[in-house]
């Protein structure tokens, strides 16, 4: 569906995407992950087939978009990081004229609003004007206009920053079938526990380049240990106590507000702290997730 | 809310089979348009009130109230050998086609590229910044153009104009709207954020363009020094075309080409700026 290599794009002196490489299959979700400013919208805008690549190669739905921008934009849906409804027309409305651009007839949308509704949950706000719905509902009405044309592939960028817990997981839900349905999805997210969840393979990109590339589950394995306690001695201490532990488990982190051991077994080597006389103020033992993925291949945290 | 789920049903048929995208190439602008549409749609009312409501102040107060004082001192065809009002039409006529046509052009960019973003949204689908461009353009001509019959209503009631007039000042104002729409349109589009820029522009261009551009009297009763301003107003530019083919005031055949290519050509300079930024900031 989408082959990338190397491909680059270069805004005056500032190099955006740095000769990335990867490809999307069809059916499969694909995720790219990386803290803000990693290369990941200008990607995906790229992907849209709305921004021109400066060199490299893409081709999506095996057609150069460079070239091919409006034929391939059919057959995809967008879904933008920042939502841009009509805040004046109503919720049907929104997604009628976004079906209209398409060319769509209106009889078939009359219909497909219909299903496209209740799929976002949203039947009974149908003739409510975009303004008064809460920010959830907006994002899941995006995400439904978004598959007004029935696209191939359908681009999410960072679905759900700034929803609350309880909306994520009803657009995750609603992700997730999707996928279920056979609609390739590529997701751009700087939340881990959001890629874990929806993709099969993703990227992890920092600075305009791919810093590693897999399943979740695998990049954990390769990258990181099985559990990672997290100790907080208090935020003057912690690089004392870092020196003293440093030698415990496989790897150790130190942040300016906690430690990262990684090893096995967690509950092992907090009891080895308690022997050593060192008293944590706070503890907690965790799977390793993709955020120590991220960690342990740039040095950084991915939310400042 | 809990989080009940909804065991939602999708037909899916692909885009593939569902989009002719030879019917969008060509009907790409009017899609746009019809999104307008319904967009003004919701201000309907305001936009009757104030197509009616605009004229009806302006007969009373300046068409009636100085036109009596001018007719009283000059006789009743004191000035161009008509009455004030007669006189007075196709400014006024201008004027209100422009004022149509540019809020159309001016508040949607800003709303399309700032507001709500919602150009970023239309250039996701197949649509080409061309075509939103153009369907800007024919939402803001419609509007121009029912505004415009608006208007002759109220002046054919109030014995402004005659019925058969009706058609020549039409044309020249809503040609004279429909071509600094365009301008507008291309000054709107380099615009990035909301700073009260369009406030400006209303009190400092559109408001001297009215009253410098022979609109209340001939331009040439203006010292010279005053009278470039109407030279470069649409405003004059339509009004001399209009007050020449409603009621026969002389105008040099150069000049009336003048006006003509004037327009013709604000309208195209235009559209290709507007068009070529519009495709600068929706494919960065």
């Amino acid at each position: 569906m989408i082959v990338a290599k190397g491909l680059t794009k270069k805004y005056e002196d500032f190099v955006a995407v740095d000769g990335i490489t990867f490809s999307v299959k069809r059916g499969e979700s694909f995720g790219l992950l990386g803290p803000n400013g990693a290369g990941k919208s200008t990607t995906m805008r790229m992907i849209a087939s709305t921004s021109q690549r400066t060199s490299g190669d893409l081709t999506i739905l095996g057609k150069d978009p460079n070239k091919f921008g409006p034929e391939i934009r059919a057959h995809l849906g967008v879904v933008p990081q920042q939502d841009s409804h009509d805040r004046e027309l109503k919720t049907w409305e929104n997604l009628y004229i976004y079906g209209r651009y398409f060319g769509l007839s209106r009889k078939f949308l009359k219909a497909k609003i219909v299903e496209l509704l209740e799929f976002a949950q949203l039947t009974d706000k149908r003739d409510t004007k975009v303004s008064a719905l809460s920010g959830g509902m907006q994002r899941r009405l995006t995400i439904a206009r978004g598959m007004v044309n029935e696209p191939e592939i359908l681009m999410l960028d960072e679905p759900t920053t700034g929803l609350d817990p309880q909306a994520r997981h009803i657009l995750w839900d609603r992700l997730f079938r999707l996928k279920e349905e056979g609609v390739t999805l590529v997701i751009t997210t700087h939340y881990m526990d959001e890629a874990e969840q929806l993709c099969d393979r993703l990227i992890v990109m920092d600075k305009g380049k791919i810093m590693a590339e897999g399943a979740p589950a695998e990049l954990i394995k390769k990258y990181s240990s099985k559990e990672v306690l997290e100790v907080r001695f208090g935020s003057k201490n912690n690089a004392e106590a870092g020196q003293k532990i440093a030698h415990l488990g496989d790897r150790i982190e130190t942040l300016p507000d906690r430690i990262l051991v990684y090893s096995e077994d967690g509950e092992k080597i907090l009891k080895q702290i308690h022997k050593m006389g060192l008293e944590p103020q706070t503890s907690l033992v965790r799977r390793s997730s993709l955020e120590d993925v991220f960690l342990r291949l740039t040095g950084r945290t991915l939310v400042d | 809310m809990s989080a009940q789920i909804s065991e939602a049903k999708l037909t899916w048929q692909g885009s593939t089979k569902l989009i002719d995208l030879n019917k969008v190439r060509l009907w790409g602008p009017w899609f746009v348009a019809e999104y307008r549409l319904r967009n003004m749609s919701k201000w309907m009312w305001a936009l009757i009130a104030f197509g009616l409501g605009n004229p009806l102040l302006y007969l009373m107060s300046v068409g009636i109230g100085i036109g009596a004082l001018v007719n009283k001192n000059l006789g009743p065809n004191g000035i161009d050998g008509v009455g004030y009002l007669t006189f007075l039409a196709p400014a006024l006529l201008a004027t209100a086609a422009i004022q149509a046509a540019m809020d159309e052009t001016t508040f949607p960019t800003l709303q399309g590229f700032v507001w709500d973003r919602s150009f970023f949204s239309m250039i996701a689908t197949q649509l080409r910044s061309r075509d939103i461009v153009g369907g800007i353009m024919i939402a803001s001509a419609i509007r121009c153009i029912v505004n415009t019959v608006f208007y002759e209503l109220v002046l054919l009631a109030f014995g402004a104009i005659t019925l058969e007039s009706i058609p020549v000042l039409s044309f020249s104002a809503i040609f004279a709207g429909i071509a600094f729409a365009c301008v507008m349109l291309a000054v709107s589009s380099y615009v990035e954020e909301d700073d009260g820029f369009f406030a400006l522009v209303g009190r400092f261009i559109i408001a001297p363009m009215f009253m410098f551009s022979g609109t209340f009297y001939p331009l040439t009763s203006l010292p010279i020094y005053l009278q470039w301003i109407g030279w470069i107003s649409p405003v004059w530019h339509s009004t001399d075309i209009g007050r020449n083919l409603s009621y026969g005031h002389a105008v040099e055949p150069w000049l009336m080409f003048v006006h003509f290519a004037y327009l013709a050509a604000i309208m195209v300079a235009g559209l290709l700026v507007a068009n070529r930024k519009f495709g600068m900031r929706l494919n960065k």
